[in-house]
């Protein structure tokens, strides 16, 4: 572990906490120009943040220690999955601890404790929220697995830097694999991150809504460390997209100079993946709850597809 | 350039495939033919690409004869015939489509596992594409299976066609032209047959509901 290697990963984790709200307000900013409105300021997640922080935290009077505790632990998931995704740097000391299958699994923890503190109180709202939250989850696993284990078998390694460093030196060809996983890979992440085909993130208000619908009890300083969660899971989502699919530009070991350039790097694939997704979201409208199970099998299949076309094409 | 034209019809091929699945899983009818149209128009290019890079101007003439027949003509013909029936929009109910489409998935890994040791073989440029042409033949196939409509059965056999023609363009770079023209001939012929079959079906049942041909049967 050199002293490289654990700046580079300080600095990725401060990058993902500083950058997750702002690429939240970022797409909120595109959703609202897009749809003819006038627009919140970039930095409103923040100011939210703070807001919320500052707030005296209240408690349903039934709530037992998960509700308290789980908060702190979906913070913890998001922050861990956004240190190992390679987003600056593929020379990252913490990534040897969690490979692509173990990412999937502290996607799940996180998804797990959240509907547990949703149900503890028991209104009707958060057990209907977390229901449809297993639901959509339940589905999205899968095809998330096999998205990732597609890029793994064309680079021969489920660890996402030996990953991203093989996908990143590969001349430039054509994978229709890749291309399949690709499309899988955004349909699970609109589905993941609650955007709008399968939720709405905007509002409190419509019986439809999944996320909002788990968190409608929290207040203060555990809404905000949830909402943090939210936005540092749709950064890490972006930077998982960003590694497999448009890996140049992540800088590597024994490339000091090359961190420099790989901020604006990121800064730029992000900014640009938040524009196009704030045009899917405009584009497109919310599905009825049992389309869903659709969407998501689509999804499956596209990125099944993509593996068995990999077998049979040999990654040609 | 000329290392891209290989990818380039493997990217395709997935396509093809991928259209099938596309159709198993659509509802309705419009954009069923539409799909159909597409899938035609990826195997013209898909041909000419091939034709391309192996030199071969054969290859053109049957692209050129696919995309007359299959992207222009027979698609305008349902339409027209769709209209005429006036089934334009009718949404047909199937079977779990979702169950279909895993099903699917185990046709492309049966008919894979069988191109595979083929494909290995052979040192044609496209050799893999063998495997996602014997899919959608196995798809179309189920396609019209689990179909109760006639219009999206021809559909079916139109698309089971069109894996055929890929499976003989890609492995043996081309069919001799007179079989080929034998093919178009008969994939016309047919479809003008089943035209005036599914008038015929309507005005006897009143409806292109396959399972009411049932009655047919002496009780």
């Amino acid at each position: 572990m050199s002293a490289l290697g654990v700046f580079s990963q300080v600095l990725a984790l401060v990058a993902a906490l500083l950058l997750a709200p702002l690429l939240t307000g970022w797409i909120n900013q595109w959703r609202h120009w897009l749809q003819n409105k006038s627009a919140p300021s970039l930095l409103q997640p923040y100011m939210n943040l703070h807001k919320l922080f500052n707030k005296e935290s209240l408690m349903a009077e039934h709530a037992s220690p998960l509700y308290r505790f789980a908060p702190y632990v979906v913070f913890g998931c998001m922050l861990l999955a956004s240190a190992i995704v390679p987003t600056l740097s593929t020379d990252l000391p913490l990534s040897p601890a969690a490979d692509a299958i173990a990412l999937v699994g502290l996607f799940a923890l996180a998804r797990v404790f959240i509907s547990l503190a949703a149900m503890d109180v028991g209104t009707a709202f958060g057990t209907l929220g977390a229901r449809r939250e297993m639901l959509v989850g339940f589905l999205a696993e899968p095809a998330l697995l096999m998205v990732l284990f597609c890029a793994s078998m064309i680079t021969g390694s489920t660890s996402l830097t030996t990953m991203v460093e093989t996908l990143a030196h590969r001349d430039l060809a054509i994978y229709p694999s890749l291309l399949l996983a690709g499309v899988a890979f955004t349909m699970v992440s609109l589905a993941e991150n609650a955007r709008v085909p399968v939720d709405n993130p905007d509002t409190h208000l419509e019986l439809t809504m999944i996320h909002e619908a788990m968190i409608l009890e929290y207040s203060a300083r555990h809404l905000a460390l949830l909402e943090w969660a939210a936005s540092l899971k749709l950064f890490a989502y972006s930077c998982i997209g960003l590694a497999l699919f448009f890996p140049w530009g992540v800088a590597e070991a024994n490339a000091p100079l090359a961190l420099l350039l790989a901020l604006p790097v990121l800064v730029f694939k992000l900014a640009l993946g938040g524009m196009l997704m704030a045009m899917i979201e405009t584009a497109s409208a919310k599905m009825r709850i049992f389309r869903v199970p659709e969407f998501l099998g689509t999804a499956f299949l596209m990125a099944v597809i993509g593996l068995l076309v990999n077998v049979l094409l040999g990654g040609k | 350039m000329i290392k891209f034209v290989p990818q380039l019809i493997n990217l395709f091929a997935t396509l093809i495939l991928l259209l099938s699945f596309a159709m198993i899983a659509q509802r309705r009818i419009v954009s069923l033919i539409n799909l159909f149209m597409i899938q035609g128009a990826a195997l013209v290019a898909a041909s000419f690409l091939l034709g391309y890079v192996t030199h071969q101007p054969e290859l053109y003439i049957s692209g050129t004869l696919t995309l007359l027949l299959k992207v222009v003509f027979i698609p305008l013909m349902l339409h027209r015939l769709i209209r005429k029936l006036n089934v334009r929009w009718d949404v047909e109910t199937l079977i779990n489509i979702p169950t279909t489409l895993l099903v699917g998935i185990g046709l492309v890994i049966f008919s894979f596992s069988l191109a595979l040791p083929i494909s290995r073989l052979s040192d044609s440029l496209a050799g893999g594409a063998l495997g996602i042409a014997l899919a959608c033949v196995m798809l179309s196939f189920m396609m019209m299976i689990t179909r109760s409509k006639a219009i999206p059965q021809v559909i079916g056999f139109l698309s089971m066609e069109n894996g055929l023609l890929f499976a003989a363009t890609t492995v043996t770079s081309g069919m001799p032209m007179i079989v080929e023209f034998g093919i178009a001939l008969d994939v016309l012929v047919g479809v003008l047959i089943l035209g005036v079959f599914m008038f015929q079906i309507r005005e006897k049942f009143d409806s292109l509901d396959i399972r009411k041909l049932e009655t047919l049967k002496e009780d």
